[in-house]
């Protein structure tokens, strides 16, 4: 029943065509193996193209959007699907490009323009009003009159209609804030339906669901399709995309890399799609010579705050002398297992488990476990969002270079900061790290992001630690730093220091790591020897399946003409 | 304590509670839109200004004159308490506008706004009646058509002798100026338009969720513009009150507080319309107890000295403030500049 109407020759697995051959083949000619009658086009996007400053949020992106097909749109964090799904939601307006909504060009300036051409919205945190009831917030924005009382009798009868046609019970009565995040998105749902949409979008819509809500979910967006509704699906979970799509478009890094149909691709090459490779510079590295252990994780689990499991049953260890990589997709408990060791966990998250460090206990609740705590015990953190978490952006590099590490008495005089002896310190480290330009009185922000994170490894790798976790060292960074990084990283290796390595960068990983830890779901997949695989291997892990359930090792490989 | 007594403390609760539940009206309507406005006290303080010094200009010029326009047609429209009003009004909304551009246009912190607001209104309400009137920053004693008369409502007279129900009637509800009335009927207008109109659904998810109002493609900036203008108008009247009809002029810091005591009220009735009036009563009803220190008196059976029922409503309004009334949950996205996001 799947047909591959994106208007182009889709060679399934393997027929990965490059990004260029995009901007014309999404003419909606239907190719080959197509019905006899051509499908319309809900949605058309012609050449769209989005900067924020001298970001390219997206680059010349174009796709297609049979009606009555559940679309998906898949995607690392970052990757511009949010960016797009906003141009088609009035919320941005695209620099370039043009939208075509059944067959007639729209121009959707505003969220009221993109409603009246039919379009809604279900936003990855719900814009309902908390304290209303689920009638108020149906009819919010969407009243017949000035006076509420015929505006809600008239919902009430649509909202029972609706209700019974598409499995999308919810007591209208009921207060939002008393329903269930489930029930919630239901009411998102029924929004958008109220007001007639007939193309509705869904940013990331089970990262708040549990199993059995989003198989409910599933159910629902199915039934809408089947009665003519066409469905855009936004996520970077490879197992909705296979559940539920009819068709699937990659993205990376603010370009579309194909569009292809569901049935005729697999979870393991749409997880090398989206992670992508890029010419990957040698990192020149002698074997491993892995000492004693001095980090392991016993059964480490984390539920956060709306009881969603994130971590389970992690175990793994960290010697010394090596990089232990962590491959995959974001998302999958690799962030969450780096807040537990850097100490940061939030508050309502409910940790589970043992670590320990050279033997001791290392409290992971609880008012000991806190980044001043790591460091005292020997473990420095390089966040993966140097953004929020490594550095104030507004602060001097100095001061960033001394946070955390502040209250060091080579930096003190009883009670007083020795300025000084900070900013000597830090103008030393920003040498050292060929930090550019090396002018230590700058702000931070006015750094660009590879020179950000140099001054973030700087403050943590010349603390000394014993355990270095390193979150995307890479995100954001120019090629040159890259190397500098890579090479800094393998050289603290060889002085034998234990580092964890957090990166969705896949070559990153296959080329620094001495062994790789695949996660998927919150679990370690397995342990690999980066010698003895290859990344198709990592991308299947990557995706949740066992290459023994899964396809053999050896055989061709998914998705590789992408080196092509 | 004899049932005149009673009468009369009743009275001074209904005349000491109306600039307190205009007030607190005014503090709802922001509030429940998302804008904290601690500036009531401010408002109210260059309205009663503003009230006294027009009122009493108009009832002393023999006419009016613009530029050599003769205008003399159009001050006799209206009384001059009434010319006071609008000029109460138009100063009152004019801070609030001040205030929208600071914390709505410019995203400014409102708390901060509001305050240099009060700050503002209590030096340039005395400068300007010191230019103009030049009696020490207060404005002449108004009487005659520049105050508002006490109105006496049907029936006064007739049953005025049937024991209960007459004297209370007589007493109490009858005999206040008219914006007495107009604040008591502006509580079942406030919550018909919060609760039953199109507007006030609007107005309340902005200030709960504004992101769900602008998704919903209505503007979040007009909707918060027309709420503080209500505070504007309903503050200029609560203003307009205190010197043309509860008092009879502008004195230096005439207010006394009763702008910070309002929202001490608006947080007692978490909120609420109806449970403003009945949290303002009681405002109300301590600063009445401070003008009868003999009624108390006559009640605990020894004498509480003077200051201490005069701080009274501060102490009710430091306790309410301290949260001894239970979880009172304002607005969610009270005191949040909206930024669109992604």
């Amino acid at each position: 029943m799947t047909t591959d109407v994106t208007g182009r020759k889709a060679g399934g697995p393997g027929g990965i065509n490059p990004p260029a051959s995009f901007a014309h083949a999404a003419a909606p000619t239907p190719a080959a193996p197509t019905p006899a009658a051509p499908v319309p086009a809900a949605i058309e996007l012609r050449g769209i193209s989005k900067s924020f400053g001298p970001v390219r949020a997206n680059e010349d992106i174009s796709f297609f959007v049979p009606k009555g097909t559940i679309h998906g749109i898949i995607g690392e964090n970052g990757a511009g699907k949010s960016t797009l799904m906003s141009i088609l939601y009035g919320f941005y307006r695209a620099d370039q490009g043009e939208i075509v909504i059944h067959g007639r060009p729209a121009a959707l300036p505003d969220s009221q323009a993109a409603i009246r051409a039919g379009i809604g919205m279900v936003f990855q945190h719900f814009k309902l009003v908390q304290n209303f009831t689920v009638l108020e917030n149906i009819i919010l924005g969407a009243e017949d009159g000035p006076r509420l009382a015929r505006s809600l009798a008239r919902a009430r009868k649509t909202l029972a209609d609706l209700s019974r046609e598409y499995e999308l019970e919810v007591d209208p009565d009921a207060l939002v804030e008393d329903l269930s995040v489930g029930h919630q998105q239901r009411v998102e749902i029924l929004k958008a339906l109220y007001r007639d949409a007939d193309i509705l979008i869904l940013d990331e819509p089970t990262g708040v669901l549990t199993p059995a809500e989003a198989d409910h979910l599933f159910r629902i967006l199915r039934g809408l399709r089947d009665q003519g509704k066409t469905i855009l699906l936004i996520t970077h979970k490879l197992r909705e995309i296979m559940e539920v799509t009819d068709n699937v478009s990659v993205m990376r890094r603010g370009r579309l890399i194909d569009t292809v149909a569901t049935a005729k691709t697999s979870p393991a090459a749409l997880a090398e799609l989206m992670v992508g490779r890029k010419v990957l510079l040698n990192v020149g590295k002698s074997p491993a010579t892995p000492g004693e252990t001095v980090l392991s994780v016993e059964n480490l689990s984390l539920s956060d705050e709306q009881k969603v499991e994130r971590l389970r049953s992690v175990s793994l260890t960290l010697r010394r002398g090596e990089i232990l990589g962590i491959a995959g997709v974001a998302g999958n408990g690799q962030s969450e297992l780096l807040s537990i060791l850097g100490g940061m966990t939030r508050p309502g998250e409910k940790v589970s488990g043992h670590v320990t460090m050279g033997g001791q206990p290392l409290p992971i609740t609880g008012k000991a476990a806190n980044g001043k705590a790591r460091r005292e015990a020997g473990i420095a953190h390089v966040p993966e969002d140097r953004h929020h978490h490594g550095l104030i952006l507004d602060f001097t590099a100095w001061e960033n270079v001394a946070l955390g590490y502040d209250d060091d008495p080579r930096y003190g005089r009883g009670m007083l900061l020795d300025n000084g002896a900070l900013r000597e310190d830090a103008a030393r480290k920003m040498q050292t790290w060929d930090v550019r330009p090396p002018i230590h009185t700058l702000a931070a922000k006015n750094f660009s992001g590879g020179n950000q994170q140099k001054i973030v490894l700087a403050r943590e790798i010349e603390q000394d630690p014993t355990v270095l976790l390193i979150g995307q060292p890479t995100r954001g960074v120019d090629i040159g730093a890259i190397e500098f990084i890579h090479k800094q990283i393998v050289a603290l290796r060889d002085q034998g220091k234990a580092i964890l390595l957090v990166s969705v960068e896949l070559d990153e990983i296959m080329s620094l790591s001495d062994r790789i830890a695949v996660m998927f779901d919150g679990r370690i997949m397995d342990i690999l020897d980066p010698a003895q695989t290859d990344e198709a291997a990592i991308g299947s892990l990557m995706a949740g399946i066992h290459p023994a359930e899964g396809r053999p090792a050896g055989e061709t490989p998914p998705a590789t003409s992408g080196e092509a | 304590m004899d049932y005149a007594s009673i009468l009369q403390l009743l009275d001074s609760t209904i005349r000491l509670s109306t600039p307190l539940l205009l007030a607190c009206l005014a503090g709802l309507w922001s509030e429940r839109a998302g804008i904290f406005d601690i500036g009531l006290e401010g408002k109210m303080l260059a309205a009663a200004m503003a009230s006294a010094t027009v009122a009493s200009l108009t009832a002393a010029a023999p006419g009016w004159s613009l530029f050599g326009i003769e205008l003399t047609w159009a001050k006799s429209l209206l009384s001059p308490v009434i010319w006071g009003l609008i000029a109460g009004i138009l100063a009152s909304v004019i801070f609030a506008l001040i205030h929208g551009v600071a914390s709505i246009t410019f995203r400014g912190n409102q708390l901060i706004s509001g305050f240099a607001l009060n700050f503002i209104a209590a030096g340039l309400t005395v400068l300007v009646a010191q230019r103009v009137f030049g009696q020490g920053g207060r404005t002449p004693q108004l009487a005659g058509d520049a105050r508002f008369p006490p109105l006496t409502l049907p029936l006064s007279d007739e049953i005025r002798e049937i024991p209960g129900i007459g004297p209370l009637w007589y007493e109490v509800i009858s005999g206040h100026a008219i914006l007495v009335y107009v604040a008591f009927a502006i509580v079942p207008l406030t919550w018909w338009l919060m609760y039953r109109t199109r507007y006030g659904l609007r107005l309340r998810a902005v200030g709960e969720n504004p992101a769900a109002v602008d998704t919903a493609g209505i503007s979040v900036i007009r909707l918060r513009y027309s709420a503080l203008i209500i505070t504007g108008i309903l503050c200029g009247i609560a203003g307009a009150y205190m010197s043309t009809a509860l008092q009879a002029g502008f004195g230096r810091d005439m207010t006394a507080g009763r702008g910070y005591i309002a929202l001490a009220a608006l947080i007692f009735a978490k909120w609420r319309p109806v449970a403003a009036l009945w949290s303002c009563l009681l405002f109300g009803f301590f600063q009445a107890l401070a003008l009868r220190p003999d009624i108390v008196t006559a009640v605990v059976q020894f004498r509480v000295p003077g200051p201490i029922l005069d701080s009274l409503p501060y102490i009710l309004t430091v306790l309410v403030l301290a949260g001894f009334i239970g979880k009172a949950t304002p607005p969610r996205a009270g005191g949040e500049p909206y930024t669109k996001e992604r």
